[in-house]
């Protein structure tokens, strides 16, 4: 919005402040100048304001001169409402308010013999030709640019209508079913019975308080003029503006409140600027008003407010003496108020409302209105008493234990988008069908609440290989949607994804690509945090059904932790990558943190460190294909020596030599007693068991 | 190797003594003189120094313990002086070493680059948001959360946005689609804000209330460089008798200096927020110029960084419909949010929100 600082002095008696300081002194009693451009000699400064929705009265010359004269201390100059006598009429003009929910206020006044023409400097107060070229504001005709004077001087719509096509008088009523009416910017428009219009007696003329009416706006030959100036009903013009699409000044007026006092002195302003072209006013201002919009507007019942509620809820000043009885007078006199004094221990009052204010309703409208105009930053910083303990969210724990142990196995966090497309969720949604629709996407792609993050993350994934960054780690701590639309479940999940070189690149040791088992370990260190007695990997066979259709059936893994399901990982399904154009094998994962977060997290404990010597042995076993570590690992569990205390892989080995279905596995075994040196008897026994016990399974000692 | 016992002293005059030492060190200086391997040199070390079995045990064991008292001084500080030398000796012996020739052939260039594991990065805004969170933990605020898909009822008409009221135009709303049957107050979107934690918070508890709710919100915006329909807030509630807007100047003003530098000033804008009463936008001193005016704060010395105000009384009406404590006659409180995004991008140079959402690795890595 643009303010002439001419314009709006004018309205004041000399201010001590220049441009500068005025404009300062406005933003910070919230109403913000955000730049100010000086138009030359004798012209003034053009500010640029930013008005917050709630201070549509403050969105026009005078509403801001208003506020600079509370500020200063000064009186504000009154409008200039003169005009010059009326010819009597035979019979007022006719104007009747069906719609009495929607419209509380409607003046009328007949202008004629009017002279349809170019605008210039009128008279002083209505200098229309500098304040427009100064605003760069088009002039039009001075019938319409009188209208945009008034709406620009004080902030009230008005609507010049052509008399003469004006059949009978003015009626104020909702559309009727089917009707319907070209607006000024040239569409027909058929109306709904919602609709608020103002009609004559045979058709309606314009959409109230929203847009004028094609067939009634003034032309070059226009001779007689009904100048309309009215109050509407907020949301009986916000919900006709809607309906038709439309947002003018007068819809952004009216919709947030506009003064129901202001029509019969913004038909002035118009009407004396019309008249200064020639022609004469024909009988009284017709004004018309329903006194129950009036007593919610205009004649609202007074407000208490006490001095000690102020108090209590600004506090502390940085003055010694802070708001006192005379500052809160002072303030809201300046602004309009009247204050009756009321009550006889302390400073309290009754204070009627001004009508341009509707946004101020209850006493802590009034105190912020104190507040406002003293000046917030002349209130001292002080801080509350001690308010209690900090309680931590009962997961914040094991979240930055997640958190953590993924950082340091290399991987960074990423934070990824909240929505994906339809294929996308119906690819990873855990339960099939339970995706959630937006009504108003901000694409296709983007048009489902994320089921999984997994989409998101392959879509990092993507975007960084397609980056030419080909090591990827990344992963993600975010909210996954399930449900219907009826009703939306949100759990808290984990994601993780893989591509590229293993980290440890360095030019003296060869990289290899990462696989299955490397995420797979950050997989058993993430489940390590927590105190797990089982935890479990397994696969399924691809007819059960069971594995998500975005991973490779026979190169991922189901995550169990105490019997119940945590999460999936493994290489991205081979179709997959290629419909993303992804070349080497990408690791993803997804866990739902919100089972793993039910468990509580491992403590730590110490155990006494055997002193005696470990001693380990190594079996070379030779294993058909179908024969996996796990058999081998459980075998050696069921055999319960206490002195066998550690068993591990050492290395896997493939070769046509050692036969087509056949592998070779190092296993690698450490025996140790916590009381004693083993004696060799002992471990020939152990040794023994050992090769027994994995003869059972079906390998075969390699020798 | 075992030693050979040393002998039981008879006599503990100073010339037996004398002898006795001599003896001994004489043994010592030929031993090392012949040392020629790290394998002998350990075996020197060994029998001389040896825990259990080493000769300066035995001495100490043999002759300073079954010296009279009036005999410990002499045999203590001859005692002294042998196992000095010993350690001489074996210095000596362990400093020789392999040749430099042979240290030579082991050498590596050590210009090569250090193998670096890859370390993770903290998202640059879950360390924002961790900052600003640990500010309010240390003034008593516990951290709450709550749902990013809300019902119309908790992101706006408790948060005194009534149906149809303008100010929810200034917030584009992202709604689940086919709510268009139900009634106004149940139908889901994705919050717009925080703030619909403040009341699921006050319905749960009674004041005092202290929390600071950081999270993820939801607008329908086109993205830009600095728009994001994806967002982070995080907004803070604090609730008591007796709290002002001066407690709240106070508090914001003591967190702003905790996050920028005790240097940092604040400065409070009267604004408009349906659900703070009175209400201020907050500027902070320009952290880049320090107030002189740059190109970061439009030259005008000053950022503008949070929305705040006092608990509107029409919010805790709402709150007192399940606990009737939120009396706003008896209470009051205070509020504010910030933008996590605006906060990281200044805090780190970032020009461009969309590189939050990106996943890009070059850019994360910055963070580790
Ligand atoms: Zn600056």
């Amino acid at each position: 919005m643009k303010i002439l600082t001419n314009w709006l002095r004018a309205y004041l008696p000399p201010l001590p402040v220049d441009d500068a300081q005025l404009a300062e002194d406005l933003t910070l009693r919230g109403i913000a100048v955000e730049g100010i451009y000086d138009l030359g000699t004798g012209n003034g400064s053009l500010y640029e304001m930013d008005i917050t929705t709630n201070r549509v009265d403050a969105m026009n010359h005078y509403g801001i001169a208003r506020e600079a004269a509370a500020i200063y201390g000064v009186a504000l100059l009154p409008l200039n409402t003169e005009l010059p006598k009326h010819s009597p009429s035979a019979k007022d003009f006719s104007v009747k308010i069906e719609a009495e929910d929607a419209c509380g206020r409607f003046t009328a006044r007949v202008l004629r013999n009017i002279t349809i023409g170019d605008s210039r400097d009128w008279f002083p107060g209505a200098e229309v030709d500098t304040y427009f070229k100064l605003l760069e504001q088009k002039k039009i005709s001075n019938a319409v640019d009188a209208t945009n004077f008034a709406w620009l001087a004080m902030g009230q719509p008005t609507h010049a209508f052509d008399l003469d096509k004006i059949e009978g008088g003015i009626i104020v009523r909702r559309a009727r079913k089917g009707e319907k009416l070209k607006t000024l910017d040239g569409i027909e428009r058929t109306l709904d019975p919602e609709d608020l219009v103002v009609a004559d007696h045979a058709k309606p003329l314009a959409l109230a308080g929203v847009m004028g009416g094609w067939d009634t706006m003034i032309t070059p030959d226009t001779k007689n003029v009904l100048v309309e100036a009215a109050w509407f009903e907020p949301m009986a013009v916000r919900r006709t503006a809607r309906r038709h699409g439309l947002h003018t000044d007068a819809s952004h007026r009216f919709e947030r409140g506009a003064d129901f006092a202001a029509a019969p002195v913004a038909s002035a302003i118009v009407s004396g600027i019309l008249l200064a072209n020639g022609g004469f006013i024909e009988g009284d201002l017709v004004d018309v008003r329903v006194p129950a919009m009036e007593a919610r507007t205009a004649a609202r019942k007074p407000v208490a407010l006490a001095l000690s509620e102020v108090r209590r809820i600004l506090g502390t000043t940085i003055d010694k003496d802070g708001i006192t009885a005379a500052t809160v007078e002072n303030v809201l006199t300046a602004l309009g108020c009247s204050l009756a004094a009321q009550g006889a221990h302390d400073a309290a009052w009754q204070v009627t409302l001004p009508s341009w204010r509707l946004d101020i309703e209850r006493e802590i409208d009034l105190i912020e209105e104190v507040a406002r105009v003293y000046g917030y930053n002349r209130f001292a910083n002080t801080l509350p008493a001690f308010g209690g303990g900090v309680t931590a969210l009962p997961w914040a724990q094991a979240e930055s234990a997640v958190r953590d142990t993924l950082r340091a196995a290399g991987f960074h966090e990423a934070i990824a988008s909240t929505f994906c497309s339809a294929a996308e969720a119906a690819l990873t949604a855990p339960q099939p069908g339970q995706s959630v629709p937006l009504g108003n996407p901000l694409s296709e792609e983007a048009g489902m609440l994320r089921p999984s993050l997994v989409p998101g993350m392959l879509s990092m994934i993507a975007g960084n290989l397609h980056r030419d960054v080909s090591d990827v780690r990344l992963f993600e701590l975010g909210t996954v949607f399930s449900g219907t639309t009826e009703k939306v479940d949100e759990r808290p999940a984990l994601a993780f994804g893989a591509v590229g070189s293993l980290p440890q690149q360095s030019p003296l040791h060869p990289a290899r690509l990462i696989e299955f088992h490397d995420l797979k370990g950050v997989v058993e260190q993430l489940l390590a945090r927590f105190q797990t007695r089982a935890v479990y990997f397994d696969r399924f066979p691809p007819e059960a059904g069971l594995m998500p259709a975005w991973l490779h059936p026979y190169r991922a893994a189901r995550v169990t932790a105490e019997g119940a399901t945590v999460g999936w990982f493994g290489q991205l399904h081979p179709a997959e990558a290629a419909a993303r154009k992804l070349k080497d094998p990408v690791l993803v994962g997804e866990l739902y943190v919100d089972r793993l977060y039910k468990l509580p997290l491992r403590k730590p404990a110490a155990r006494e460190i055997s002193r005696f010597q470990p001693v380990r042995r190594d079996f070379s076993l030779i294993l058909d294909e179908s024969l996996t570590w796990e058999v081998i690992d459980q075998t050696l569990a069921a055999l319960q020596i206490p002195e066998l205390v550690e068993w591990r892989v050492r290395e896997v080995f493939r070769d046509k030599r050692i036969g087509a279905r056949d592998y070779s596995l190092l296993l690698g075994v450490t025996f140790q007693a916590s009381d004693r040196t083993l004696r060799e008897e002992e471990l020939q026994s152990f040794h023994a068991q050992v090769v027994a016990a994995v003869g059972k399974t079906g390998a075969r000692l390699r020798t | 190797m075992t030693n050979e016992p040393i002998p039981n002293l008879v006599a503990f005059d100073e010339a037996a003594l004398d002898q006795a030492f001599a003896a001994l060190e004489r043994q010592a200086r030929d031993g090392a003189s012949a040392l020629s391997s790290p394998e002998a040199v350990e075996a020197f070390r060994l029998q001389w120094l040896g825990r259990k079995q080493g000769l300066l045990k035995d001495v100490s064991d043999r002759w300073l313990k079954a010296a009279s008292p009036a005999a410990k001084k002499p045999v203590g500080e001859r005692f002294k002086v042998l196992k000095a030398l010993v350690e001489t000796l074996l210095d000596a012996a362990l400093g020789a070493g392999p040749s430099d020739a042979a240290l030579a052939a082991e050498a590596i260039d050590i210009t090569l680059p250090g193998t670096r594991r890859l370390t993770g990065a903290e998202h640059p805004i879950t360390r924002t948001l961790n900052e600003i969170v640990s500010v309010f933990a240390a003034l008593g605020y516990s951290i709450g959360v709550g749902p990013e898909v809300e019902t119309d009822f908790y992101n706006f008409e408790c948060m005194n946005f009534p149906p149809g009221h303008p100010a929810r135009d200034t917030q584009d709303t992202l709604v689940v689609a086919g709510q268009e049957r139900r009634a106004q107050r149940d139908r889901l979107l994705l919050r717009t804000h925080t703030s619909p934690v403040q009341m699921r918070t006050m319905e749960q508890q009674p004041p005092p209330v202290r929390i600071v709710i950081p999270g993820k919100v939801h607008r329908n915006d086109a993205q830009d460089a600095t728009h994001s329909p994806i967002f982070h807030q995080v907004e803070g509630l604090c609730v008591d008798t007796n709290i002002t807007f001066s407690d709240l100047k106070g508090t914001l003003d003591h967190a702003m200096k905790a996050l920028f530098g005790s240097s940092v000033k604040t400065r409070f804008f009267p604004s408009f927020f349906p659900f703070t009463e009175p209400s201020a936008d907050v500027q902070i001193s320009c952290i880049f110029c320090g107030g002189k005016g740059c190109r970061k704060c439009k030259h005008s010395g000053w950022i503008e960084l949070l929305g705040c105000g006092m608990v509107d009384p029409a919010v805790f009406a709402f709150a007192a419909e399940k606990q009737p404590a939120y009396d706003p006659k008896k209470i009051s409180g205070f509020a504010f949010g910030m933008g996590v995004e605006r906060i990281a991008m200044m805090k780190y140079g970032i020009s461009e929100i969309g590189q939050f959402y990106a996943g890009d690795m070059r850019f994360l890595s910055q963070f580790a």
